[in-house]
């Protein structure tokens, strides 16, 4: 019995030694003072009380008033034993009116830990990894790796034996729910049951580990830290296109991408030296944050929420650290003052999205996963896109270096007014519709034709030797025409999106435009720009009666002067814009000059102009015609969209991203975190990481680190907390609990871990494996421990009974999304595809009755019904019913642990909903087509063990059997039957459906 | 198979003794036999006979540790933290002192509030107030309805909380602790007592306002406590829960003969596993099936006689807090447990949209009328005497006033606010505690969370020091190592 008592102490982690065994500072101790004494005598400055400090050993020691809190191995002197055992209130401590009396036993710790020197110690968690030895064992046969080395002491400590390996039926459907989150089909169940090389087991991990649904599946887990939703949350909670950056997750996993660098390019992507594009994509992880699109909301108030959630996050799922708590005052129980928060937060404080979308990135669906396409061509089609991206990036360089040769060129021009031209013969005009009538003076005059024609003129061959380096195009009045032209439109007007020439069958290349009049928004550039969204177009005075207000020129220019040796010139006038707003008269001319318009619209005056003096019409002219002319750049461009079309990419989405300001926000600490109250007297707060850790060594600039220093400070090898946070989470969802159980508070409130060593050798193997993450989940699904069986045994309720010492498996409820899968498998209907954007099954009536906006809801018909539930539509406010009633988080902030809840509202979903019936008659199908034959009579039995085989990858036993026989019966099946009735259906139907209702369906066993 | 469960009561020990027996002798089994021959017998046994009600219905009721003075309770969570100086608790010498520099005093080195800082002015109520009934309880203009049911009413304006914000504070009212985790209230009086409802939860929760509550299903979660415990959110409107309908062409006989199957299989899983997670899921499965008849029926409030529907300002079909209040006399006819209702928001800081003028009087028309009404309905119908109403927020408001955008609210107060309760042993027409001539510090009868927790408790039969559970090697509680019962409120 005595051992008994001891024993469930020792578990109880916040245990207190007896006076014959050392005491532990960080075990026995740490978790007292914490919990009672520091928030007055701890790391607050604000609320510590007689400048006594008890996390502090220096101060605690220090005698004030001849008294010292501790005297280290004198209790007796110890003003702390005499205050905690006071029968004075008003002397005793922690003062009573707080509430935080301490136990007799924990009083009985702090006089031992005092009378043995009170020797203080850094918590557990800030220490560095340390190296560990593998411990000796009794029972090595115990033993499969270094994870059970430990595992197994600890159990023979306290007298324990492991519990047998579970039966392979558990063990395959264990390693394909934990590993890739669906059943084993029943081939490979059949397969793995007869195979009885004993390297059966490791094949098959590895297999599962390079399936494509590992990455959906433990990319699940990762989502929920990065708070990935489709939503903008708040009220409003609009749709939004994050699905991109979760596809970046899966295929990073799924190349087992290290972690170093998985976090380095989710937290800093867009900083690393010429980023590609999913590297910016993958920055994707800190947009995931709410945007308020409510009118009237302050946009820095939601800007500063969004940063401080970034900080939260990071904390939590990296340092595994309450770190919001210092946003308002210091930490009052970890070493993290208010201003290490803030210097943390001015790491975040620069981002360029401001509750608002923000920078984007365009992704394609399909784009990301290699599977779906050519490998090769994809490859050449990320090439071919950084080549966009970095030809964009270096645009106004470019532009500036053509601007300078377009200047330095040779070629006089002349305004066109004193040119010479040659008014050009028409041999051939036509449109879609329109026809054309000749007039003595060369020029043609249109029908109205369709709306938005084309028209496609033609000269006659020009003579031989005719050089062409200007080309004018006069659209003209007439009396004929709506409101005497120029156009057809019935105020007169024309709009013109596109003037084409071609020399024969060669396109020229016009490289300048200009106009005798023009609107600022339409300048003439608009004609050569091959943007059809813009164009050059007249606004005619129809108050004036004088037609020569009503006349038009253009003139453009090719890049070179061409000579026509003989070949006809032709010419294309698109009108894309606007319907009915055709041209109504026009005629071209041509001269073996350069024309200058010489005029404010024109290219060759903004060209003139210096940069810093143009105004921004004349910017975007010139950009207008830089791009016109950027062939590199367009076939750079063509190429993508080839690639796209070949590779049958859909339309792009733009995928939120990090981007940083050219400049800097000034940081301030907030006071109480409060937006509107910045300590400007405390002065700016350059970006730092926590005192109590490593110190950073910021490569670029180190008196100013960025985001990028932080996330490579996060992945260094001496980081104590990223390694350990990790590996922790990995083994959570294994166990369906962390060796420290509090996964998200690695701080002085958390627990501390069951087995210290075994996670640091974790952590260590973490690094020494390079962060391979596939390796840290071959170690643990490759030991004894896991393994085991997870049937429950009665010499365990009694001493152990939250298993927290491993001596078997744990029994863990399938995640939300998981839920569905299985039943969606089980129904035959499941469709594999990964990625995409994301999709809308069918739900229940009555989703939105809570939310401010109904949500559009479009039922997938066809394929999309069956994907994977991590791809339904997530919106925060009105989440997918089935994913919250099995306790998938709102995805408002940061999950690093799921709630497992067990309700009946779970039953009722499971039972009644119409997604989960439909895959329940699914299932039945499965199974009625493959026991056809009417004649056979193990026909009942054959069902009933395939159906078994299907959900729970084991044969029934006898009891099961007999009742599903008995119960198939009930419904009246008739095995007998030829015709497969709907009676004979439902019964099926009924069947499956309860095989997908029991908790063993639901449970990793 | 059963298809009802009698309600039989036996103590909690004995239904966790039960519990133990159960697994210990399945797992004693394991041990001598071979798996596959052991499988088969227990599964045949399991077969023979059906596992012991008091192990499969975690929520079959059972007595506290003396006779109880109460049963059920309904909670009426102000979420927010309504304002006392402009409902109950009036203070003419603030109201002298209207805009005047708040005294240094207010703002002590060891005290911070969640906005407002030295500066603020003191902000008197602009609301009149009445005497009501033999009590004489001084109410403002805004409640005349609870003026009504005054001596109903046992008023407590010394309450006294730990924490100024809204989602540490709520939690802390409902679980004794500020973060999440911990099981909330209505868990652990459906833990010790059970319910008497056995095709309703023995925790329901609704809400009214325009969203849900901060700190969400943490505030209903059952914490560490088994999830049978744990509150079950309903509609107000239509199906309280979603999936409440057989799918389409299943009969209610396949449905039962569904639900059978599904436990009978559970149980033989049961057997071979010894996890009573499972008998909470075949538990579940039972309450489900009866929800589907129970939970149309009780969402039907057309059967009330339009006097009553009028008496709450109830709109049938509509979801509100009058809809909610009449739901919840309904709930605890039924035999559920604990009902808690939330209506949001009070959180009158100023500025548009939150302010003690229009959105405080809407939320008053709102919750004024029904609260009253239930107490009056429960009255009638003899229901008051064993079951306990409360009301009130997470913590009450400042004497000082906060400006935003230059109009008036306040902000969160910890020291001193106002609630009340009703029924079940609490003293009717009584008032307890009183505040300073500024309403700020409490100078008699203080009533912290804790001892409010603790009275409860007792109320409904237990010694909150003793109402425990074991949790990582700790004896938690609700009322953690605090509460004092305060017996001068009870009858």
């Amino acid at each position: 019995m005595l051992k008994r008592v001891a024993l469930l102490i020792s578990l109880a982690l916040a245990s207190q030694a007896t006076a014959q065994q050392p005491v532990n500072f960080n075990r026995d101790v740490r978790r007292i003072l914490s919990d009672k004494c520091y928030a007055c005598h701890g790391p607050d400055q604000r609320h510590r009380q007689a400048e006594l400090r008890l996390d502090v050993r220096d101060s605690a020691v220090e005698t004030r008033d001849g008294r010292a809190a501790i005297t280290p191995e004198h209790p007796e002197t110890s003003e702390l034993m005499a205050r905690i055992e006071s029968q004075d209130p008003d002397t005793r401590m922690p003062p009573p009116d707080q509430g935080k009396q301490l136990t007799e036993r924990e009083i009985e710790t702090l006089r031992t830990w005092i009378s043995q020197g009170a020797p203080y110690a850094e918590h557990w968690s800030f220490l560095k990894v340390g190296e560990v030895p593998l411990p000796t064992v009794k029972t090595p046969s115990a033993v499969r790796n270094g994870i059970d080395t430990f595992v197994v002491q600890r159990l023979e400590e306290h007298g324990l034996t492991p519990s047998p390996e579970a039966d392979k039926s558990t063990l395959i459907r264990r390693l394909y729910l934990d590993l890739v989150g669906l059943l084993p089909p029943p081939e490979d169940v059949t397969e793995f049951l007869l195979d009885h090389r004993s390297t059966a087991y490791n094949e098959l991990v590895e297999r599962l580990l390079k399936s494509p649904h590992y990455g959906e599946r433990w990319g699940r887990h990762w989502l929920d830290q990065a708070r990935y939703a489709d939503s903008n949350g708040y009220t409003i909670d609009g749709e939004r296109f994050m699905w991109p950056y979760r596809d970046w997750v899966i295929k990073a996993l799924n190349l087992d991408m290290p972690f170093d660098q998985f976090t380095i390019e989710q937290l800093a992507g867009d900083l690393l030296p010429h980023p590609t594009r999913e590297q910016i994509l993958a920055t994707g992880f800190h947009r995931n944050t709410l945007i308020n699109q409510e009118g009237g909301t302050d946009p820095e108030q939601f800007r500063i929420e969004t940063v401080m959630d970034r900080v939260s996050t990071t904390g939590a799922v990296w340092m595994g650290l309450t770190v919001a708590c210092a946003q308002c005052h210091t930490h009052k129980f970890d070493p993290i003052s208010q201003r290490e928060y803030y210097q943390m937060l001015a790491f975040f404080n620069h981002g360029a999205d401001v509750n608002n979308v923000g920078p984007t990135i365009d992704v394609h669906p399909g784009e990301l996963f290699a599977d779906s396409v050519d490998l090769d061509r994809l490859t050449e089609l990320q090439r071919a896109s950084n080549d966009v991206d970095q030809l964009e990036s270096q645009r106004i360089e470019r532009q500036r270096a053509w601007e300078a040769t377009q200047l330095a060129h040779t070629l006089p021009r002349q305004a066109p007014e004193t040119l010479a031209w040659t008014t050009l013969k028409i041999s051939q005009a036509k449109g879609e519709s329109a026809t054309f009538k000749t007039l003595p003076d060369d020029s043609v005059i249109a029908t109205p034709g369709v709306p938005r024609e084309i028209y496609v003129i033609e000269t006659v061959p020009l003579p031989a030797g005719t050089t062409v380096a200007s080309i004018q195009l006069r659209v003209m009045p007439d009396e004929s025409l709506p409101q005497h032209g120029p156009g057809l439109a019935s105020n007169g007007n024309f709009v013109l999106t596109a003037l084409e020439a071609y020399l024969g069958d060669e396109r020229l290349s016009l490289v300048s435009a200009s106009a005798s009049r023009a609107p600022v928004t339409h300048p003439a550039i608009a004609l050569i720009d091959d943007n059809p969204g813009t164009a050059w177009k007249s606004e005619v005075d129809t108050s004036s009666t004088d037609d020569s207000q009503r006349e038009y020129t253009a003139w453009v220019s090719p890049a070179n002067p061409v000579t026509t040796n003989g070949r006809p010139l032709k010419f294309l006038l698109k009108h894309e814009l606007n319907n009915d707003y055709n041209i109504g008269r026009l005629q071209l001319s041509i001269s073996s000059v350069p024309v200058d318009a010489g005029s404010d619209v024109g290219f060759m005056s903004a060209l003139r102009t210096p940069t810093d003096k143009r105004t921004k019409e004349q910017e975007q002219i010139l950009t207008a015609a830089f791009a016109s002319v950027d062939t590199v750049w367009k076939e750079a461009k063509a190429r993508v969209e080839r690639f796209r079309t070949e590779l049958q990419l859909g339309p792009a989405v733009k995928s939120m991203v990090m981007q940083e300001l050219p400049s800097r926000r000034a940081t301030y600490l907030l006071t109480r975190g409060d937006f509107l109250q910045p300590d400007r007297e405390g002065g700016t707060i350059e970006p730092d990481v926590f005192q109590i850790l490593p110190k950073m060594d910021p490569v670029q600039s180190p008196d100013r680190p960025t985001r990028l220093d932080l996330a490579r400070w996060l992945v260094r090898a001496d980081n104590p907390l990223t390694p350990r946070v990790t590996v922790n989470r990995m083994w959570m969802h294994y166990f369906g609990r962390g060796l420290v159980e509090t996964e998200n508070d690695f701080g002085s409130q958390g627990s501390p871990p069951t087995h210290p060593e075994l996670l640091d050798w974790l952590a260590s193997q973490f690094i020494a494996e390079s962060w391979s993450q596939k390796a840290i989940h071959r170690l643990i699904v490759t030991s004894a421990t896991y393994r085991q069986s997870s049937y429950h045994r009665a010499e365990l309720e009694a001493i152990d009974p939250l298993n927290l010492l491993l001596a078997r498996q744990n029994r863990v409820r399938l995640d939300a999304e998981i839920v569905r899968d299985v039943a969606l498998v089980a129904s035959g209907k499941f469709n594999p595809t990964i990625g995409g954007p994301s999709v809308q099954p069918p739900q229940p009536e009555g989703v939105y009755s809570f939310t401010q906006n109904r949500k559009e809801w479009r039922v997938a018909t066809g394929d999309d019904r069956y994907r994977r539930a991590m791809y339904t539509k997530f919106y925060r406010s009105a989440p997918y019913p089935t994913l919250t009633t099995f306790d998938s988080p709102d995805f408002q902030s940061v999950c690093t642990r799921r709630a497992r809840s067990n309700t009946p509202l779970q039953a009722l979903t499971l039972s009644n909903d119409e997604a989960m019936y439909e895959f329940a008659q699914g299932f039945a199908d499965r199974i009625l087509a493959n026991i056809p034959e009417a004649s056979d009579k193990d026909r009942t039995d054959d069902g009933i063990r395939l159906a078994y085989l299907v959900a729970y990858a084991r044969p029934p036993n006898r009891p099961e059997l007999n009742t599903a026989r008995d119960f198939l019966q009930q419904q009246q099946w008739n095995a007998a039957a030829t015709e497969l009735t709907a009676t004979q259906k439902a019964a099926w139907t009924a069947l499956a459906r309860a095989l997908i209702n029991t908790d063993e369906f639901i449970t990793r066993e | 198979m059963p298809s009802s469960v009698p309600h039989s009561a036996s103590s909690l020990n004995a239904y966790n003794d039960l519990l133990a027996t159960r697994r210990h002798f399945f797992s004693q089994c394991r041990v001598g036999l071979g798996a596959i021959a052991l499988q088969q017998l227990l599964s045949d046994q399991a077969l023979a006979k059906s596992v012991p009600t008091q192990v499969t219905n975690p929520l079959s009721p059972r007595p506290g540790h003396f006779p109880a003075r109460a049963k059920n309770v309904i909670f009426l969570f102000m979420a927010g933290g309504p304002s006392q100086f402009d409902l109950f608790d009036r203070k003419p010498k603030l109201m002298e002192l209207d805009g005047q520099p708040a005294p240094e005093s207010f703002f002590p080195k060891d005290k911070s509030f969640a906005f407002i800082g030295k500066g603020a002015k003191l902000l008197g109520s602009s609301r009149k107030f009445q005497r009501y009934g033999e009590c004489g309880m001084e109410l403002s203009e805004l409640v005349p309805h609870m003026g009504q049911v005054a001596d109903d009413l046992c008023w407590m304006k010394g309450m006294q909380t730990d924490v100024f914000n809204h989602g540490p504070a709520k939690l802390f009212m409902n679980t004794g602790f500020q973060v999440p985790g911990r099981p909330s209230m209505g868990s652990w009086v459906t833990y010790g007592l059970g319910s008497e409802s056995q095709d309703l939860p023995g925790f329901v929760v609704l809400q009214s306002g325009p969203r849900g509550p901060r700190a969400g299903n943490a505030l209903w979660s059952s914490g560490f406590l088994p999830t049978s415990f744990q509150g079950v959110p309903f509609r107000g409107v239509g199906d309280p829960i979603l999936n409440l309908r057989n799918p389409q062409n299943i009969t209610p006989n396949q449905q039962r003969q569904f639900v059978d199957l599904v436990g009978q299989l559970n149980r033989i899983r049961f057997d071979t596993t010894g996890d009573t997670e499972i008998v909470t899921r075949i538990n579940a499965y039972e309450m489900a099936y009866r929800m589907q008849s129970s939970a149309p029926d009780l969402m039907n409030t057309s059967s009330e006689p339009v006097n009553v529907l009028e008496r709450y300002g109830a709109k049938v079909g509509e979801n509100s807090f009058a809809n909610n209040c009449l739901l919840a006399r309904r709930l605890i006819e039924r035999g559920v447990r604990f009902v808690q209702l939330y209506h949001t928001d009070w959180d009158d800081h100023g500025g548009p949209g939150a302010n003690l003028g229009a959105p405080f009087v809407q939320r008053c028309l709102e919750v004024d009328r029904p609260a009253a009404a239930l107490i009056h309905d429960l009255k009638q119908n003899g229901l008051l005497d064993e079951t306990i109403v409360v009301f009130g927020g997470e913590f009450g408001r400042t004497p000082m006033g906060e400006l935003r955008e230059g109009i008036a609210g306040r902000d969160h107060h910890i020291n001193a606010f106002t609630m009340w309760a009703a029924g079940g042993g609490f003293r009717a027409g009584h008032i307890h505690g009183q505040t300073d001539e500024l309403g700020y510090h409490v100078t008699e009868g203080a009533m912290h969370v804790h001892d409010l927790h603790a009275t409860l408790l007792h109320l409904l039969g237990f010694d909150h020091e003793k109402l425990t559970y074991r949790f990582q090697g700790r004896d938690f509680r609700l009322t953690d190592v605090h509460g004092k019962v305060q017996h001068t409120l009870l009858t």
